[in-house]
């Protein structure tokens, strides 16, 4: 019974990584209506931003302050210099651009910050677990930085004109268009957003599995079935999309399929959700006619 | 089959060396890559990409070779050493084996990079029948001598200390439970099937074994389900990453396991430092070199020996880094090699000198280690010293331990 209650915690622990990163996944949805493989890459590079200003002195609120402004920034440039001209593109090729970044970013934040694995601060570290060894003071933190961002997205979405002017540029582009809201500023910013949410993931995500080039390689993949599980369009569906699959994961790979399968496992969900629920849990089915 | 621009090297070669008829022939009639004047030894690193930390031995072999050269060669000849870069990456790895083998005509390669890289071209090497010598990985398979009987390792495989590690457990309590956390791939295999060596028939009743994918963000759960099988005891066969969570988690649940650590995954800046160095106190590992940063050492001759190597061949070369001990040590072997092999540089013969060494000392091998290899034993080295993680540093204690033989 122990051994349940610590697989439990572990899974929500872990599910609060793939949430983070769901909700990134989300955003970027949310704005372009395209999936971005390179996200978790991006995640890694400004990890390692903030990795370095704290190496260089600076307070950890600050660097994560300042890292979350300058992967905002790289967001919107690389949608300004890179996708804008593709903005006309097949899809496929939309696919095949996210891929190269991908690769660009793993490679070139390996050959900046090197290979080595790293320790990465945390500012929730306690001095011993909590609960009798349960959870740290890290997977409460974490948890609650997460949960507090989505609620600012969800506030920024629900209540900002600039929100609302962000849903119609992805929903509608044209009408959008049409009633004066500048499309392309629209995505370029939903970049940027989706950048920086990254960034605050990373840093979350960085003091559990450890800071190195491929940290997000396995991550992003969960934090996939998460958000489709809970609505790629629905950024609270793809948080709790992101606690589940943690939890199933921890508790289906102890109990019932074996740690073997735990990746299978996360691919079933993905294949089964598209099959079964498209929309996912909590998504909303668009229907629409042709 | 020597092809076409072997035998023009060859046969340039000869045209260069002032040289009697009969000498020539006899040049002629010798391997791919061996003149009366040179012996051609081809290798490939990672000088590029993620294992690029790697590099250094192939630079160190470099430096090694040119020291010989500037003795007077092996057999009166000089040793040409090609060193390219395969990024790490299995495709480019054979593109360059190829490369060697057949356009630069090597006689042998000689501690080539890397599991996936050496899997990519050990099936090739062995179709050529072109001396696979001392292959740069810690992976079982090179010592198949049935299958690959021209591919041989050096370092003790996986395998071996896997055995290594049961028995010391048995040792200090024969009714140890032992937990198994192991990478779903064949580095980790190596070590199930290592202890399965040791422990025979109660392999099933003594181990509850869980594993990881390289993909997984973390190891928490497996940790988890292994303290909750009741073991006393845990080897940890898997990458620094995963190390050094399982080490922490470890700790954080409160589990007290006597606990091993694969060699790999020993380094203290990428694993012991980011765990946390008080949660990885007594953890045990194993070792077979001597360590450039271990002070008992700092007036032993062999490493005096390698200290001036590095002083004279490779200056402002990093001397903590024990990559060139290994570098070091593992030329060493081929020379010894290259020196029985006499005046008959055939490939048969190479091959006939590596698989027969008899208790060969290195002087960068911790003392008790010898090499010794035959033709149905392709293990150089079995033997391994363990050491205990202190919180600062590695202390090694016992005897050098042997592994089973299989």
């Amino acid at each position: 019974m122990e051994g349940f209650a610590h697989q439990l915690v572990a899974g929500i622990a872990t599910g609060g990584i793939y949430a983070s990163v769901a909700l990134a996944l989300v955003m970027i949805y949310q704005a372009t209506h395209h999936v971005n493989f390179a996200q978790g890459e991006m995640a890694t590079f400004s990890t390692y931003l903030a990795w370095a200003a704290v190496q260089g002195g600076a307070p950890w609120w600050a660097a994560l302050l300042g890292t979350v402004f300058a992967s905002f920034a790289v967001g919107v440039a690389i949608e300004r210099v890179l996708l804008r001209p593709m903005r006309s593109a097949p899809v496929l090729a939309v696919v095949c651009a996210f891929i190269g970044l991908m690769l660009i970013f793993n490679s070139i934040t390996g050959a900046i910050f090197g290979y080595a694995v790293r320790p990465f601060p945390s500012p929730f570290e306690t001095s011993a677990p909590l609960l009798g060894g349960l959870v740290s003071g890290h997977a409460l933190g974490s948890t609650a930085v997460t949960l507090a961002v989505l609620a600012l997205v969800w506030a920024f979405f629900r209540h900002t004109g600039l929100g609302l002017a962000m849903r119609a540029a992805a929903y509608n582009p044209v009408s959008a268009r049409l009633v004066g809201i500048r499309v392309g500023w629209m995505l370029a910013l939903g970049w940027g957003l989706a950048a920086a949410i990254g960034a605050v993931a990373g840093v979350m995500v960085a003091p559990v599995v450890f800071l190195e080039p491929n940290m997000m390689l396995g991550v992003l993949l969960y934090a996939f079935a998460g958000a489709l599980l809970g609505g790629i369009d629905n950024p609270a569906g793809a948080v709790a999309g992101g606690f589940l699959v943690g939890v199933v994961e921890n508790l289906a790979g102890a109990y019932l399929v074996g740690a073997e399968l735990k990746l299978t496992l996360a691919l079933a969900i993905i294949v089964g959700v598209l099959l079964l629920r498209p929309s996912g849990l909590f998504g909303r089915a668009v229907e629409s006619r042709v | 089959m020597p092809n076409r621009r072997s035998l023009i090297a060859a046969a340039a070669g000869v045209a260069a060396a002032p040289l009697s008829p009969w000498r020539r022939a006899e040049a002629r009639s010798t391997t791919p890559g061996v003149t009366a004047t040179e012996i051609r030894i081809g290798n490939t690193n990672a000088y590029s990409g993620p294992a690029s930390a790697y590099a250094v031995i192939s630079r160190c072999h470099a430096a090694f070779f040119r020291m010989v050269n500037e003795q007077g060669g092996i057999g009166g000849r000089q040793i040409v050493f090609l060193s390219y870069d395969d990024g790490y990456s299995p495709p480019r790895a054979v593109e360059q084996v190829r490369r060697l083998v057949e356009q630069d005509g090597v006689a042998f390669l000689f501690n080539t990079l890397g599991t996936p890289s050496n899997s990519a071209i050990v099936r090739y090497v062995n179709q050529r029948r072109v001396p696979h010598l001392f292959v740069a990985s810690g992976a079982d398979k090179w010592g198949d001598y049935r299958q690959t009987p021209w591919t041989i390792g050096w370092q003790p495989s996986y395998r071996t200390e896997a055995q290594v590690y049961a028995k010391h457990m048995l040792d200090r309590n024969p009714d140890a439970r032992l937990a198994l956390l192991y990478q779903n791939d064949d580095f980790g295999k190596d070590y199930i099937a290592g202890v399965r060596d040791v422990l025979g028939d109660r392999f099933d009743r003594v181990v509850r074994a869980a594993s990881h994918e390289v993909t997984d963000a973390t190891v928490d759960s497996q940790v988890i389900s292994l303290q909750a099988s009741g073991a006393d005891a845990l080897l940890t066969a898997t990458t620094p990453k995963f190390a050094a969570q399982a080490i922490r988690k470890v700790h954080d649940i409160g589990w007290r396991p006597l606990h091993f650590l694969t060699s790999v995954s020993v380094s203290v800046a990428s694993v012991m430092q980011p765990a946390g160095p008080e949660k990885g106190i007594g953890i045990i590992t194993a070792a077979y070199n001597k360590d450039p940063t271990d002070p008992a050492w700092d007036n032993d001759p062999g490493m005096n020996e390698w200290r001036a190597f590095m002083r004279r061949h490779m200056p402002g070369a990093d001397t903590t880094d024990i990559n060139y001990v290994y570098a070091y040590g593992v030329a060493l072997t081929l020379m010894q090699v290259l020196r029985q092999c006499g005046t008959d540089f055939s490939r048969q013969n190479i091959m006939r000198q590596a698989t027969g060494l008899r208790d060969l000392e290195i002087p960068t091998l911790l003392p008790g280690i010898r090499i010794n290899t035959a033709p149905d034993n392709y293990h150089p080295i079995r033997q391994m010293q363990l050491q205990r993680w202190d919180g600062t540093t590695w202390r090694r204690f016992g005897e050098v331990i042997e592994g089973t033989r299989v």
